[in-house]
């Protein structure tokens, strides 16, 4: 149940992902270059993706999953520099490239070896994001 | 191209249903990075392996699902991506540090926690999209790189 729930949910993700054209590099790049050709295409698919989410939340109030187990509480509210600095480089490769890390991993069936590169060096950096964060917390408490 | 929008709002959707599914069926988040992340880190110290065929069933749904989908219809997705090595390999790393460390993307960050109404969510949301913006005005109208 759990397991089918989970291939569920996922293919329901990288379906929504190419129906949008998110697995498009200069789709994702024309709606963060506002002083080029800008294409609003991604601010739809949020929106889109934000409403039934909405109401999902909404029927979480007083319940427990369907599979069983508890639904999340939001544990950290803090808006610390790991949240800001973690998203501004999460923000640059986005705009160099133009993938984040659900497309690259839909596409990885028709990206050729770039989607590869992409997914080994993300691999590679996630691996990599602890010691980062640590490096980071020292550099800010001393400056 | 004009039906853009309308591809968008249905896909978006669609992704929505995908995060409502996960969360009211398995009581999770739905955040790529997270997931990806989460397996990465499992890998490392050998954590709950429940968890983590739950994630490998996750990511094999975003894998084949859309390849049915190609081999059945006529639509063709075109990524369009940069050849350039060592463009994709640097902003590899970026997405990579970047979303473990803010804890999220455009997935979990954008879509689960906008929706949640989370501060956190929404601060992150503007943060990358700024830093994204950003980079094309210097990249691309600024040093013609990209």
């Amino acid at each position: 149940m759990r397991l089918f729930l989970s291939f569920l949910a996922g293919g329901l993700f990288g379906t929504g992902l190419f129906l949008s054209g998110m697995t498009d590099t200069t789709k994702v790049q024309g709606w963060l270059d506002v002083f080029g050709d800008w294409d609003p295409t991604l601010a739809f698919v949020m929106g889109g993706a934000i409403l039934p989410m909405f109401f999902a939340w909404r029927l979480t109030e007083g319940r427990k999953p369907l599979a069983g187990g508890k639904f999340p509480t939001p544990s950290n509210q803090e808006l610390d520099r790991r949240l800001i600095v973690g998203s501004a480089m999460f923000g640059i490769g986005w705009g160099l490239v133009g993938l984040c890390p659900g497309p690259v991993i839909a596409s990885i069936s028709y990206n050729g070896w770039g989607g590869v590169w992409f997914l080994a060096a993300m691999l590679a950096g996630m691996a990599a994001a602890p010691k980062f964060g640590i490096q980071l917390d020292r550099l800010m408490t001393k400056a | 191209m004009e039906t853009d929008w309308l591809w968008g709002l249905i896909g978006g959707g669609i992704i929505g249903l995908g995060g409502a599914v996960y969360l009211l069926g398995n009581g999770r988040i739905m955040g790529a990075s997270g997931i990806v992340g989460g397996l990465v880190d499992g890998l490392a110290d050998g954590s709950d392996r429940k968890i983590a065929l739950e994630r490998l069933m996750f990511l094999a749904g975003v894998v084949l699902l859309p390849l049915l989908l190609q081999r059945f219809s006529s639509t063709q997705a075109s990524t369009h991506m940069t050849d350039n090595v060592i463009l994709i390999v640097s902003a590899g790393l970026l997405v990579g540090i970047g979303t473990r460390i803010a804890n999220g993307c455009t997935s979990g960050h954008g879509v689960c926690g906008i929706s949640r109404l989370s501060l956190r969510g929404l601060i992150a949301t503007v943060f990358y999209i700024l830093a994204g913006g950003l980079t094309l005005a210097i990249f691309r109208h600024g040093l013609g790189l990209i």
